[in-house]
């Protein structure tokens, strides 16, 4: 007959073990400010970069926008072409489906990395061609753009701060 | 030590009743520092680091914030009761340092007194009355089921408490807290582990946290008797709790581990009682971050079916040793009283089922 330890206590024990344990694992929490972990590689948020020098001014965006977010303003160039007066997005009213970047044609419109967009004012969130457009600072995110994807830093995982190995 | 402040009376209490209220509130606040940063590496996080290097202002922060809130006392409740709850509770846990020796030359601080652990035992549970005031003239009936949950467990687990204190006196023949602290060579903690383990529980309840919290019970009972508490009515609870829970780290440390006594203890006498407080301290904390809250009528049960008993079996086995070796434990007997703890623990945990009581209602 084994001795069975189930109801003298040992629970407390192991509980204890337990708890001593997490002391001496890593930290989990990020102390945000200062410490960024990198987002996912495909990131879908409120921020865009638009490409003025691959925009032709088609429309399509504006088009396969659900709530008609996007204003673009374009006028007859010399040489048979569009130029885009006025592009426009109302982030307020986004729902980061990603239409606008799957149906543009000439890969002009991206998703943006940042996610540090509150803003105090309503008006501030319908972003005019300085907030959109590519610059070294604001680079487009993966979402639909292979090509950009894998440039980007890998996405930091809580599993691997915590020291342990993720499951494949 | 100045002679004069020692034989003159007033100057006597003058003097030390300043020491021991700021001892108790910068000890307090050091304890809630060491509790909110202790819980960070038991929880995988940090605990507060924002308020000055290493966070070591939040309880000030915390103080500030209490102190600029606004004090609400509700419409019906007894005003004269709400007012005053908060007040006795705070008190006895000044009074417990009266007899609380921290050097071993002056003895207890405000009164040396020969029935010292006696004081602390009545004292002690002054708070309840306190509490139950607070849980009473709220005017909440959440509140008064935690007043009468405190009222409950309180005086259920002062029993224990205090039979685990008389095997103490039993072993160093001594009823003042000086003379407990150098009555035997041994820490009582090595030559009555069992003891030690029932004061720690029976404590752990008395100081209402650990998993015996249930007065609080956020989940059920928002938070307890002090529901209807804010501003400074509220940190005067806040800081009975810790204070309360400083005052039975200190009367553990004089007790089990023979407080003030150490090396150089003729100088550093003060900084060992400090350093064995913090560590019956940091074991309270890592045991309130472990277990989960008990239900009340576990906490009966465990009370009166589990640590009574064992008291009482710690009681006569210290007494029978007593009498064999006449008055004077020999060193040795704590190998044995370390393995008759774990067969006593092990063996009563067999008839213990925590929570047998079930309420059956007639449909």
């Amino acid at each position: 007959m084994s001795i069975k330890f189930e109801r003298y206590g040992k629970g407390l024990a192991k509980g204890m073990v337990i708890t001593l344990k997490h002391v001496l694992r890593p930290r989990i929490t990020t102390q945000y400010p200062e410490e960024r972990l990198n987002i996912s590689r495909r990131f879908r948020g409120s921020d865009f970069v638009w490409d003025k020098d691959r925009c032709t001014g088609c429309a399509t965006c504006a088009k396969s926008c659900l709530q008609g977010n996007i204003t673009v303003v374009t006028s007859a160039g010399k040489e048979n072409n569009y130029v885009v007066e006025e592009f426009e997005i109302d982030v307020g009213r986004c729902i980061s489906c990603g239409l606008c970047v799957e149906a543009c044609p000439y890969t002009a419109l991206h998703f943006g990395l940042s996610y540090e967009k509150g803003t105090y004012r309503r008006g501030d969130l319908i972003l005019g061609r300085d907030k959109l457009e590519l610059t070294p600072a604001s680079q487009p995110s993966g979402y639909d753009r292979p090509e950009f994807e894998v440039r980007l830093p890998k996405q930091t995982m809580l599993l691997d701060r915590a020291g342990r190995k993720r499951q494949k | 030590m100045n002679s004069w402040i020692l034989d003159n009376f007033w100057a006597h209490f003058a003097v030390f009743t300043i020491v021991i209220l700021a001892f108790v509130i910068i000890g307090v606040m050091a304890f809630i520092y060491v509790e909110r940063r202790g819980f960070g590496p038991f929880q995988l996080r940090r605990g507060p680091n924002r308020a000055g290097p290493f966070g070591i202002l939040q309880p000030i922060a915390d103080a500030i914030k209490v102190l600029l809130k606004e004090d609400v006392v509700p419409d019906r409740a007894d005003k004269v009761l709400h007012t005053l709850g908060p007040v006795i509770v705070f008190l006895p846990v000044l009074l417990i340092f009266a007899v609380i020796p921290f050097h071993g030359q002056i003895g207890g601080l405000i009164a040396n007194l020969n029935v010292g652990i006696v004081y602390v035992a009545a004292i002690s549970s002054l708070g309840v009355v306190g509490v139950f005031m607070a849980g009473w003239g709220s005017e909440n009936k959440y509140s008064l089921i935690a007043a009468m949950r405190v009222v409950g467990a309180m005086i259920s687990y002062e029993i224990p408490l205090v039979l685990s204190l008389v095997a103490v006196v039993l072993a160093t023949g001594s009823l003042s807290m000086n003379g407990i602290a150098t009555g035997h060579p041994l820490p009582m903690i090595l030559l009555m582990p069992l003891g030690f383990l029932i004061f720690l529980a029976a404590s752990m309840a008395e100081i209402n946290r650990g998993p015996f919290d249930l007065l609080e019970a956020d989940s059920e009972l928002v938070a307890g008797f002090h529901i209807e508490y804010s501003g400074m009515k509220f940190a005067m609870f806040y800081l009975a709790e810790y204070g309360h829970a400083l005052a039975m780290s200190a009367v553990a440390a004089t007790v089990f581990m023979k407080g003030w006594v150490g090396p150089w203890d003729a100088y550093l006498g003060w900084f060992w009682f400090i350093l064995k407080t913090l560590m019956i301290f940091v074991l309270l904390v890592w045991l309130r971050v472990t277990f989960p809250r008990m239900r009340i009528d576990q906490m009966m049960s465990f009370a009166w079916k589990f640590l009574l008993p064992m008291a009482l079996i710690n009681l006569l086995v210290v007494g029978i040793q007593v009498v064999a070796f006449g008055g004077d434990i020999p060193w040795w007997m704590m190998f044995i009283n370390f393995g008759l703890a774990g067969v006593l623990i092990l063996g009563w945990s067999k008839f213990f089922r925590p929570g047998g009581a079930r309420v059956e209602y007639q449909v």
